[in-house]
């Protein structure tokens, strides 16, 4: 191969004067990092109340509920970025539309709310998931002891749904991480955005993209290794967590 | 709000929407899961396989490709198929290569990672027993998969192959970051010309959002016939 191969290249002050490449593509998986983070809190919440919602005995709240799934899941993660982006401020009234496209870290703060819906709509498919696979007796015996439906969510049946999907779950997670690489495309200098303006810089192409492989793969093990941790430390006794980490991505 | 909305921009561009953007789309898309699905059933086969130093080999593949996002792969690829080329046809220097073969090596190679993963559940969704007395019965090993258990695992598996598929016609558009014209590149490129961001925006949506949903739902009833046969 014709390549010059200079893996001192990472410890080279990058045109920006101040940081050396190595810790530009560190800066990098730090936003990676707080982005994905952030996002997941929004994919949690938002994504359990619609998967309870799904499972709801009210028609058109189940529908609804169907609407947000299917309208999140069927458009390419790529162009709700630039929905959020470029659209989101031009339809909205002059005003705010100018407040959200002058904001210091709009990438960031579009990049966390896109993510966080988009996954919202896996993590919602889960949640009904996980409800439906208990026993329907479950639901019964908690409205027969004199439960709210409410309070035989909050009680009964979430507490085992989330243990169940526990392992779907942690996979989701984990794409959450890589979806975010999809940030670079409205200006996020996340951890793929950090290779790809190292590897422009120095042109020391496949060092910066082995450098930001290696970091994603250290990302990867970390969270297996802690989501199975937590499924050890939450399991009930006489039941077994079940399934695989679904095939998506 | 929608008042300076001009529906017409749309209108003019859409020849070049669709017969070169949405062509080029679904043409990947096909090529790349066709592909995906052979070598991916080749790395089950090497997964499953007793052979230790291959069945590693293609887990490493597997679990490194799917560790990585896709935007990083389009990079990688992007870069690396021109020194592959070299190395292919012993040329002298790396060789140029189409945008659009760059793009099929990526998403074949890309896919095949979960294909695999999708193969080896069916596959092993074939009981035991199967193998066993296809061995019985003297049958070489290539034999007892291509007429036993691949089919079947094939048939079982259909409904998820699908659903991937759909995934990757989504994922498809992330070419845009190697400034690749398919659909929502060639989108993109017309809303920058004619400076009309939302109209062209809100369209490529609503057009994926259309074949998205019609293919799942597709997918679905298939899931569905297939569930009443068994």
């Amino acid at each position: 191969m014709s390549y010059n191969w200079n893996w001192g290249i990472f410890f080279q002050l990058s045109p920006d004067g101040t940081y050396t490449y190595a810790q530009l593509l560190l800066l990098g998986a730090g936003w990676t990092l707080a982005t994905s983070l952030l996002a997941w809190a929004i994919a949690l919440s938002v994504g359990a109340v619609v998967g309870v919602i799904r499972t709801s005995p009210v028609p058109w709240l189940v529908r609804l509920g169907n609407a947000y799934v299917e309208l999140f899941r069927n458009i390419p993660l790529l162009v709700q970025m630039f929905l959020w982006y470029f659209v989101l401020p031009e339809v909205m009234p002059q005003a705010i539309g100018d407040w959200l496209k002058q904001s210091a870290n709009a990438s960031f703060y579009n990049a966390v709310i896109c993510l966080g819906l988009y996954t919202s709509a896996r993590v919602a498919e889960q949640v009904k998931a996980g409800i439906l696979s208990l026993r329907s007796g479950q639901r019964m015996a908690g409205l027969a002891m004199g439960l709210t439906l409410p309070q035989t969510y909050r009680y009964v049946l979430l507490p085992m749904a989330f243990r169940i999907i526990l392992p779907p779950l942690s996979s989701e997670f984990l794409n959450i991480i890589k979806n975010s690489s999809v940030a670079l495309t409205i200006g996020l200098i996340e951890l793929t955005a950090a290779a790809r303006s190292m590897s422009e810089f120095s042109f020391q192409v496949f060092e910066a993209f082995t450098g930001a492989t290696l970091i994603y793969i250290i990302i990867n093990i970390i969270i297996v290794n802690g989501m199975r941790w937590l499924e050890r430390r939450v399991a009930v006794a006489g039941f077994i967590s079940m399934g695989q980490p679904a095939a998506a991505h | 709000m929608f008042s300076n909305i001009d529906w017409d921009v749309i209108i003019r561009a859409l020849p070049y929407l669709f017969f070169d953007g949405m062509r080029f789309t679904i043409m990947l898309t096909l090529m790349a899961t066709a592909g995906g699905i052979v070598i991916g059933t080749l790395l089950a086969l090497a997964r499953l396989s007793n052979m230790p130093g291959l069945s590693h080999a293609a887990g490493a593949y597997v679990n490194l490709i799917r560790s990585m996002p896709l935007v990083l792969v389009i990079f990688w690829f992007f870069f690396l198929v021109p020194y592959i080329g070299q190395w292919l046809t012993g040329a002298e220097r790396p060789i140029q290569v189409g945008a659009f073969l760059s793009a099929l090596v990526t998403f074949t190679l890309f896919e095949a990672a979960y294909f695999c993963e999708i193969m080896r559940a069916g596959i092993q969704s074939i009981p035991r027993g199967q193998v066993q007395a296809a061995q019985a019965l003297g049958m070489p090993y290539w034999t007892s998969m291509a007429e036993i258990i691949l089919p079947q695992a094939f048939r079982n598996m259909v409904p998820v192959l699908l659903t991937q598929t759909i995934i990757l016609f989504q994922d498809t558009s992330l070419v845009y970051v190697i400034s690749v014209t398919d659909f929502l590149g060639a989108a993109s490129k017309v809303a920058q010309r004619d400076g009309r961001l939302v109209e062209m925006y809100l369209f490529v949506a609503i057009v994926y959002f259309i074949i998205s949903l019609a293919a799942s739902y597709g997918v679905r009833r298939l899931q569905h016939r297939i569930a009443i046969i068994r």
